[in-house]
């Protein structure tokens, strides 16, 4: 059996996946990046293979990704996450023109071709406003888990207006709405509104086609996943998935070379390639 | 096609466009020292033809700023104007030069000599907050002649209204003089300036072939990285028998490389993988001006034109050469169409976009707003999304700075490069298998 691995170094989160031949997923894992990028992709990777029981000699290769990919020195490659996202997303749900990925300090909003080819892609500019990391000086200021950000936010019902756009700064604005009164639930909502807006914006520059799929990190919180669905006026793809789509699309992208390596052919696996 | 030994005068254009400037640095080092002055001027709308009639030094602040940006100290300068109460968001080129003033013409290529007299017109916004500077540092005139933009759909010369926008500034043209023979002490030379127009239309001629001959594959220069020292030399030297022979012997240079099949990329490359033929819009970020090239080259990348070539180049683009028989009524005209032609590459240039796609075979078009320029930076966006809606290219939009190297970020850069280059290849990829009838 031909295994393919993808690790996706994140600047917050270090993930990997390994997939089999039919694009599967048969194993994975999620660490903290940290300090020491070249030895957390290495734990990851093998973490991801110990959890599908699989031989490291079977993985026939291995895609790096993320701002840290070129440090997966145990890598045949590296791939930008916007194309590995794109082709993850696609692969989880075929009818995907657009995608939306937000990170630790990047939020991605790209179009695709069926299959996961990119069209288009906007980035938020050198500025982590609208990113997992303002979500996570919010939670610092409020003195609040990261994974309890979600479920406290959808119990406001009077949300702030959060105005600025720096994610130093927005500390200081959450912390003056606490100094006036108002509830935690409430300046949460704000806050999710807010990126959700900004998130918003980059999604209408790449163009609002067809199916979306969110992915990354913060798809884990659903006040986020609420917040957009709001503002794009449809539901949103989502999968548990979703927060490895990098990975995947890696894996799925290191299984085509790993098959065109030993059939000569590299033909995509992943749904509906190939239309042009 | 056959691969020839390069000939010595492959690189030519590089290496005597190396020279030139310095010796053109020397020069405005030398006049410093003998205490001459100088007249400020700037890129679009530089009217030197008309400062060289009077022998004046020549100095261009937005070349002085851009280089201390590729030398690698412009923020030094930047800070030291901030320090004087700048904001970080005004011009770095403006700083850069207000700081340059401080430091009485320290310069990382010499010394620049002091303005006698500024002289400029509206291609740009800050030009005219610019010229105030100098004017309240060194009670010196500035000269600011007002150019209509482009009306309507644009007219042509042959159109009453042009005649009307022409003859206006021809009128202004006529008070520059008069303040210039009072700065300088000296009256007007018709013939002199005839000269100067002469050895203009002989450059422009050649200008216009070196943009025309990168539609050839490959391309024989890069325009953003080549075309910036093509650049400098056709604004330092325009009008002076040095910069019509340097661009006479750079059009032989480029023609070789055409019948020789020499690229920019090493032949190899070009071999086993065609070069991705791209479109620059914007002002280069200087501050990591090799290594910017660089993350494009990397991945078979070349700028085959540049929107920069067209703006900056003071409208050696437009097809017009100076009737001498007429000079001052032909230079009011070379100076309206060529500000109006670098005020539409910068903000209106989306058809012509689309013209240079289909003309240079472009794979894709790369957008390169900058902080500290509005000017140049506004309606990218918009820009894009018409490429985007009429052509099947790829476009890049990354930001940064021509001079402040506290915006450039290279890791946020090479990822957004990186992608968009998987992106070409890609593409590439899938056209390859559709031509082999592998397409579904």
């Amino acid at each position: 059996m031909l295994y393919a691995g993808g690790v996706d170094v994140g600047s917050t989160q270090t993930k990997a996946i390994v997939v089999d031949e039919q694009g599967q997923i048969v194993g994975r894992s999620l660490m903290p990046t940290g300090a020491n990028v070249v030895v957390i992709a290495e734990q990851a990777f093998k973490a991801a293979l110990d959890q599908g029981e699989i031989a490291e000699a079977d993985v026939g290769y291995v895609i790096g990704t993320g701002y840290g990919r070129y440090r997966v020195e145990f890598g045949d490659d590296q791939v930008t996450e916007i194309v590995c996202h794109a082709r993850g997303a696609a692969n989880m749900f075929p009818r995907t023109e657009t995608v939306i990925d937000m990170g630790g300090q990047d939020t991605k909003a790209i179009r695709v071709r069926p299959g996961g080819d990119v069209l288009d892609f906007c980035m938020n500019d050198k500025c982590a406003a609208g990113t997992g990391r303002f979500l996570q000086s919010a939670a610092a200021a409020l003195e609040i888990e990261l994974d309890d950000l979600g479920p406290t936010a959808l119990r406001g019902t009077k949300p702030v207006r959060i105005s600025t756009t720096c994610t130093v700064f927005a500390e200081s604005e959450v912390l003056s709405w606490l100094g006036r009164g108002r509830k935690i639930e409430d300046i949460l909502l704000g806050v999710h509104q807010s990126i959700g807006k900004r998130s918003f914006g980059l999604l209408k520059r790449v163009g609002l086609e067809g199916e979306i799929t969110f992915t990354g990190g913060v798809t884990r919180n659903a006040a986020m996943v609420a917040a957009l669905e709001e503002l794009i006026g449809r539901p949103l793809n989502v999968s548990e998935e979703s927060h490895y789509m990098g990975a995947l699309g890696a894996a799925l992208i290191a299984l085509e070379r790993a098959i065109g390596a030993t059939t000569g052919a590299g033909e995509k696996i992943a749904a509906g390639e190939g239309a042009a | 096609m056959t691969v020839a030994t390069p000939s010595p005068i492959v690189g030519r254009g590089a290496r005597d466009g190396a020279d030139l400037f310095r010796d053109w640095y020397g020069d405005l080092t030398q006049a410093s020292a003998r205490g001459e002055k100088a007249a400020y001027a700037f890129v679009m709308g530089s009217m030197v033809e008309l400062l060289r009639s009077f022998d004046m030094n020549v100095v261009f602040p937005e070349i002085n700023s851009l280089q201390t940006a590729v030398r690698r100290v412009s923020d030094e300068y930047l800070s030291e104007a901030e320090d004087h109460g700048f904001s970080p968001d005004v011009c770095g080129y403006v700083k850069a030069d207000y700081a340059l003033q401080l430091r009485g013409g320290e310069h990382p290529m010499g010394r620049i000599p002091q303005p006698s007299v500024a002289v400029l017109t509206n291609a740009c916004n800050t030009y005219l907050k610019w010229g105030e500077i100098w004017e309240r540092m060194y009670d010196v005139p500035m000269i600011t002649v007002d150019v209509p933009g482009t009306r309507g759909a644009g007219m042509k010369p042959s159109a009453r209204g042009f005649e009307r926008d022409r003859l206006y500034v021809e009128q202004q043209l006529r008070e520059a003089i008069e303040v210039l023979e009072e700065v300088t002490g000296r009256p007007f030379d018709i013939d002199r300036c005839r000269d100067v127009m002469r050895l203009t239309n002989e450059m422009n001629r050649d200008w216009r072939r070196v943009l025309e001959l990168n539609r050839n594959s490959p391309a024989v220069y890069d325009a953003m990285m080549d075309g910036t020292v093509y650049l400098g030399v056709a604004n330092a030297l325009r009008g002076t028998e040095q910069g019509a022979a340097y661009f006479k012997d750079l059009v032989e240079e480029l023609e070789y490389k055409v019948e020789a099949g020499i690229g920019v990329l090493p032949a190899v490359d070009n071999g086993s993988k065609r070069e991705q033929r791209l479109i620059f819009v914007g002002v280069p970020c200087y501050p990591i001006f090799r290594r910017f090239s660089e993350l494009f080259s990397e991945w078979g990348g070349v700028f085959v034109s540049s929107t920069y070539t067209w703006f900056a180049s003071g409208g050696l683009d437009v097809n017009f050469d100076y009737d001498l028989e007429r000079p001052i009524e032909s230079l009011a005209e070379g100076l309206l169409l060529g500000v109006q032609r670098a005020v539409d590459a910068m903000l209106f240039h989306d058809t012509a976009l689309l013209e240079a796609i289909d003309e240079f075979d472009a794979d894709g078009v790369v957008y390169h707003p900058i902080k500290s320029c509005r000017t140049v930076s506004t309606g990218l966006a918009d820009s894009r999304r018409q490429v985007l809606d009429n052509r099947d290219v790829l476009c890049l939009y990354i930001e940064s700075d021509m001079m402040d190297k506290r915006v450039v970020s290279e890791a946020q850069l090479k990822n957004r490069i990186d992608a968009f280059f998987e992106g070409l290849d890609s593409r590439a990829l899938r056209r390859a298998s559709a031509a082999a009838g592998g397409a579904s």
